[in-house]
């Protein structure tokens, strides 16, 4: 038995299986990453309001999400919840724990998106009679979108990664189906770089895509952030 | 005529500094007022506590009859709507062309319709001369260009009252022209406006009263003409001829 086998190797690259694998790991990206902007926006926001028990709970939940593993949500969420009768697939329950925990590193790539717009734009908002919602969606929000769009891109690219950890509660995406058709043949060698390729090939993709998006923004240059401790004074 | 707005006894404190220490202002409809002053006297604070953007210690600010300190959040905004203001630094919105700078307010806040809020802007771009500037960002546009924009936006909410903040003090000296013609414009058609400025040609010509700021207080008050050629407190006669030389 050769230490590697290219046909063997080819033939897990084309596999419907691992096909199928790097569309779950994919989907699971993309849900996780979702969650995680739309919680990260509501923490984020939810900071620079002037309500103290708000304050709290965003400080509480970054606290939480971020001083514990991510491996622990994991399982915590597969294992635990179905005690309180809240029984989900395993891919829902992936969704749930990377994109709360995604939600928290979010949070802060928000926040400095919001504190990157300077005050005398909402001072300008303000002057013209806009409330402080208003002036959130229609001036802050969109100028903080393009300061925060080049670190998204770096999440997203980190969660494709990050995906894998989920094979510890059986959802099939790629490493667990490279270390399934390993375990029974012994063949790592050729299933793991089958599922690196995918790997790559999926990071490589978005890498590409981010930096089409920043060129954009860059070649039309309508924002004009200021530092995020200048902003902060 | 009747005093649009009438400010009494405004008193402003940041931290343990006194910044506006008693003051007394007002403005008729249809007049300019000017707010000349050294550096530091509280110029730009007093406007800003003028339409509720920085709150007031004591005193009463009375609009259009009514007192308009200590409103909570959603009537202050709804004041503000009726008071335009226009930055030093622009503060045009980044992310929006002159067209939609100007457009922002009338259709978010008034719930205009967006092809009337069009026509306005537009005709709006015309009365500051930059009919054709509608589709230029910010960053495309010099600092006079901007500030005539921010003017625009201002107007758009049809403001009883607006407030110059130093509307030419970051410009290049050749485009401050630009700025004070369209203000001075502006004034002769009968919009009530307070400037805080540092043009004294500007106040020669366009105010109707000036009133002379100095640590927190109303040194001097007179009207334009008066301010420039009687006699008045030596204060002021030093700030006047600084200015001058």
């Amino acid at each position: 038995m050769s230490l590697f086998s290219p046909a063997l190797f080819l033939r897990y690259l084309v596999s419907a299986e691992f096909a199928h694998a790097a569309l779950i790991t994919l989907g699971l990206s993309l849900a996780s990453l979702a969650v995680g902007v739309v919680i990260g926006l509501l923490l984020a926001v939810g900071r620079e309001t002037p309500y103290r028990a708000v304050h709290h709970a965003v400080t509480g939940y970054l606290w939480l999400f971020r001083g514990t593993p991510v491996l622990l949500q994991l399982v915590f969420a597969f294992n635990v919840l179905p005690a309180f009768g809240l029984v989900m697939s395993g891919f829902t329950c992936a969704v749930l724990a990377l994109g709360l925990n995604e939600g928290a590193y979010m949070a802060e790539i928000m926040r400095a998106g919001i504190l990157g717009v300077g005050r005398g734009q909402r001072l300008a908002a303000r002057a013209l009679g806009m409330d402080e919602w208003r002036i959130m969606v229609w001036v802050v929000l969109p100028q903080a979108m393009r300061i925060v769009i080049p670190p998204i891109g770096n999440q997203f690219i980190s969660m494709l990664k990050v995906t894998a950890i989920v094979s510890v509660i059986g959802v099939k995406e790629l490493l667990m189906v490279a270390e399934q058709d390993a375990s029974g043949t012994f063949r790592y060698f050729e299933t793991l770089f089958a599922a690196g390729v995918y790997y790559l090939v999926l990071t490589t993709i978005f890498m590409q895509i981010q930096m089409r998006i920043e060129r954009g923004f860059s070649r039309r240059r309508r924002i004009v952030a200021v530092p995020v401790a200048q902003a902060a004074r | 005529m009747t005093d649009l707005l009438n400010a009494a006894a405004i008193w402003k404190r940041f931290g343990d500094t006194d910044v506006l220490r008693g003051v007394d202002l007002s403005v008729r409809e249809g007049d300019c007022l000017v707010v000349l002053g050294p550096s530091g006297s509280g110029k730009s604070t007093l406007l800003r506590c003028l339409n509720l953007l920085e709150p007031i210690a004591s005193g009463s600010i009375l609009f259009k009859g009514q007192e308009i300190s200590g409103l909570t959040r959603g009537h202050a905004s709804a004041v503000r709507q009726r008071i335009g203001m226009v930055f030093q630094n622009f503060e045009l919105f980044a992310h929006l062309t002159a067209l939609d700078n100007i457009m922002l307010a009338p259709t978010k806040v008034l719930g205009r319709p967006r092809t009337e809020a069009r026509a306005l802007a537009l005709d709006l771009l015309g009365r500051v001369h930059l009919p054709d500037k509608a589709d230029a960002y910010p960053d495309e546009l010099s600092g006079g260009q901007q500030q005539r924009v921010a003017i625009a936006r201002a107007l758009a909410m049809d403001p009883a009252l607006m407030l110059f903040d130093e509307p030419t003090s970051a410009l290049d000296p050749e485009t401050v022209g630009e700025v004070l013609i369209v203000m001075r414009e502006l004034a002769e058609a009968g919009l009530t406006s307070i400037v805080v400025t540092h043009e004294l040609g500007f106040a020669r010509r366009a105010a109707n009263e000036v009133v002379f700021l100095d640590h927190g207080k109303v040194a001097h008050r007179a009207s334009s003409r008066d301010f420039f050629s009687s006699a008045v407190p030596d204060r002021v006669d030093r700030f006047l001829s600084r200015m001058e030389a």
